[in-house]
């Protein structure tokens, strides 16, 4: 296979040189577990750490699939809407199966969740590349439809996933493998692999060539449109793996599941120092980028510096601050 | 040409005719209120078309048409449809905002129609004919009351709050009333968005900060789910109690169910539409007076009376 020709030569000397752009997102996930423990010591204990990133999962999960979406040049909001989309047909599909598959519902319901988040990525993909509509227009259609669907689904109301089946699907959230809670070793193997693609296979080189510079990617005989639908299928997995892991937390979908989780993912990725016009993407900034969000929102409550009436404010400014540390870091 | 024009006349007329007949044995009630976004606006919905089925059924000569908005300008918009084809003798409303719905209102007013305003009220109270509402600063009070009665006084509590908004802070003020002169502490206060991920979410937060929290209470249902789920998942046995408030069927089922935890509820129920309509209708058909303002308390739930709050065929 060409990826194995490929891989070697990459192993140059530049390899092992120090990336001040690489390392930026973890020196700012770093100086906030100081701020984080300077301010209250319970910040650090095991069990909110463990609390803040086992959360930090499905925006880590979705924000992965993202990084391939923004570093080929597209973009997607419908992405929120899409995981409560997901998660209602999951859950409806389990809630039919259960009384004549019992707890073979629940791996049942996990192939369809992801055959239904290809299905979603496919055609935002298809959309915006054979349909030639901006990804911003594209997608934020798409987010309207999915979350129209969920709504629909719901009547405005819950959809709760059956008590037999409840018990038996908690442990993909709630359960631990060696200490480690499942999501983030979930969220860990998802980085790993989409690194893997983005960064030795063929494809992540042209989905990084794609975004950096359209014509010059064209010209060098890289299809535009099957890159970029590829990136949107596999964003529609990734945001399919996150609802897997997501139901089981609290057992339904609701019209208001993921709201404004395409912003928090956005952002995760920009803070992961991928640029939002496209260009080399930067999978383990990502998933650094999405736990310190999640961190932001842990230490403001842990805190009892801020007004419960600003801290939007504050999780903006630090926000900034972040990037700002990034920017000049470079 | 000619001809064509005279059958058109004629066919304007005809119409013109049947609709102010219609009108004259027909009363005409119409509905606006906002579209199911959420688990409580689908609760209106429910109780609303529920209304308007009933009443068909029972009064042939009373019609009741039920018209969902998702947003202000949208429901501007149906205000002026409904009342563009026939004349109304009544409009049940539950405006999606006060200013931008007081105007369009004041126009149908203006018309000869009998306003019922549910909810949320207008800019100009004049308006109003009849103004039905829940009591959100007993949705409160009365939880309040319940803890300081059940702690005997004393304890540490934490509170989750919904988005800034009057219903948000008129919670918050009626608990704060409640709990004063007692030694019930509120260790923390922080917005969770009436969503049920957000209150998980601050609910793992809060428990990491403070090692005793004796109660908990989120001032909405949605949001008592995520904090039972992370309270259960915590594994931690300090909590005595936690509660919400709206009267959700799942929050409604475990009172009846005698939970341990959540065995009270309090009310603000998304079926005030429906006694706004039967108060209409029963001021168009049997010329009952209804004229004021009807503010619907929020008693406890108790198992002892949580079969007349508990709807199961409701989305909410």
């Amino acid at each position: 296979m060409s990826t194995v020709t490929q891989s070697a030569p990459s192993r140059r000397p530049r390899d092992f040189a120090f990336s001040w752009a690489d390392a930026g997102p973890f020196l700012a996930l770093a100086a906030l577990l100081v701020i984080g423990f300077l301010v209250n010591p319970d910040f650090l204990s095991v069990t909110n750490l463990s609390n803040v990133i086992t959360r930090s999962a499905f925006i880590a999960i979705i924000a992965v699939g993202a990084t391939f979406v923004i570093s080929s040049g597209g973009l997607d909001l419908s992405v929120g809407s899409m995981a409560a989309f997901i998660t209602g047909i999951t859950i409806l599909f389990m809630n039919a199966m259960a009384p004549s598959w019992g707890a073979w519902a629940i791996p049942a319901g996990m192939v369809v969740a992801l055959m239904t988040g290809l299905a979603c990525g496919l055609a935002n993909g298809v959309i915006v590349t054979v349909g030639k509509i901006e990804p911003f227009i594209a997608t934020l259609g798409t987010m309207g439809i999915f979350r129209a669907l969920i709504t629909y689904m719901s009547d405005g109301g819950t959809i709760p996933i059956d008590r037999t089946l409840r018990e038996a699907y908690r442990p993909v959230y709630f359960g631990t493998v060696g200490g480690i809670p499942i999501p983030i070793l979930v969220s860990l193997a998802v980085a790993a692999i989409a690194s893997f693609i983005l960064y030795k296979t063929k494809y992540g080189r042209k989905c990084a060539a794609a975004g950096a510079n359209e014509d010059v990617a064209r010209y060098s005989g890289i299809s535009i449109v099957r890159t970029r639908t590829i990136a949107y299928v596999v964003q529609g997995a990734c945001v399919a793996i996150a609802a897997i892991c997501y139901v089981p937390r609290l057992g339904a979908a609701t019209p208001t599941t993921g709201v404004l989780w395409e912003l928090q993912v956005i952002t995760a990725v920009v803070i992961g120092g991928t640029a939002l016009r496209g260009g080399k993407g930067h999978i383990w900034g990502t998933v650094a980028g999405a736990v310190i969000l999640e961190l932001i929102a842990n230490l403001m409550v842990l805190s009892d510096f801020v007004s419960e009436y600003l801290v939007a404010a504050v999780q903006g400014v630090i926000i900034i601050i972040a990037m700002l540390i990034q920017r000049f870091s470079k | 040409m000619t001809r064509t024009k005279w059958i058109a006349a004629v066919a304007i007329g005809t119409l013109l005719m049947a609709g102010s007949a219609a009108a004259a044995d027909k009363k005409t009630v119409a509905v606006s209120i906002p579209a199911a976004d959420h688990g409580w606006t689908a609760g209106v919905v429910y109780h609303a078309q529920a209304a308007a089925k009933e009443i068909n059924a029972a009064f042939p000569d009373v019609e009741v048409i039920v018209k969902t908005s998702p947003s202000a300008t949208a429901q501007v918009s149906a205000l002026e449809d409904l009342s563009a084809g026939r004349k109304l003798d009544a409009l049940v409303i539950l405006p999606q905002t006060s200013e931008e719905l007081t105007m369009p209102v004041k126009a149908v007013k203006d018309s000869g129609a009998f306003i019922t305003v549910v909810d949320r009220g207008l800019n100009d109270p004049a308006i109003q004919d009849l103004y039905v509402a829940g009591d959100n600063i007993a949705v409160g009070k009365n939880t309040a009351k319940f803890l300081v009665e059940k702690l005997g006084g004393k304890g540490n509590l934490v509170v989750l709050r919904g988005i800034p908004t009057v219903i948000d802070d008129e919670r918050i003020k009626g608990f704060q009333d409640g709990i004063a002169g007692s030694d019930l502490k509120i260790l923390d206060i922080q917005y969770a968005n009436w969503n049920s991920d957000e209150a998980f979410k601050l609910m793992q937060d809060y428990l990491a900060k403070y090692p005793q929290i004796d109660a908990v209470w989120a001032n909405d249902d949605d949001m008592l789910l995520g904090v039972l789920e992370a309270v259960k998942e915590s594994g931690r046995t300090d909590i005595k109690f936690a509660l919400g408030g709206n009267g959700m069927k799942d929050i409604v089922k475990k009172v009846i169910d005698g939970d341990a935890m959540t065995p009270v509820e309090t009310p603000y129920p998304p079926s005030m539409i429906k006694t706004a309509i039967y108060m209409t209708v029963a001021n168009l058909v049997g010329h009952a007076p209804v004229r004021g303002t009807v503010k619907l308390d929020a008693p406890l739930i108790t198992q002892a009376n949580a079969a007349e709050f508990y709807f199961p065929d409701s989305p909410f």
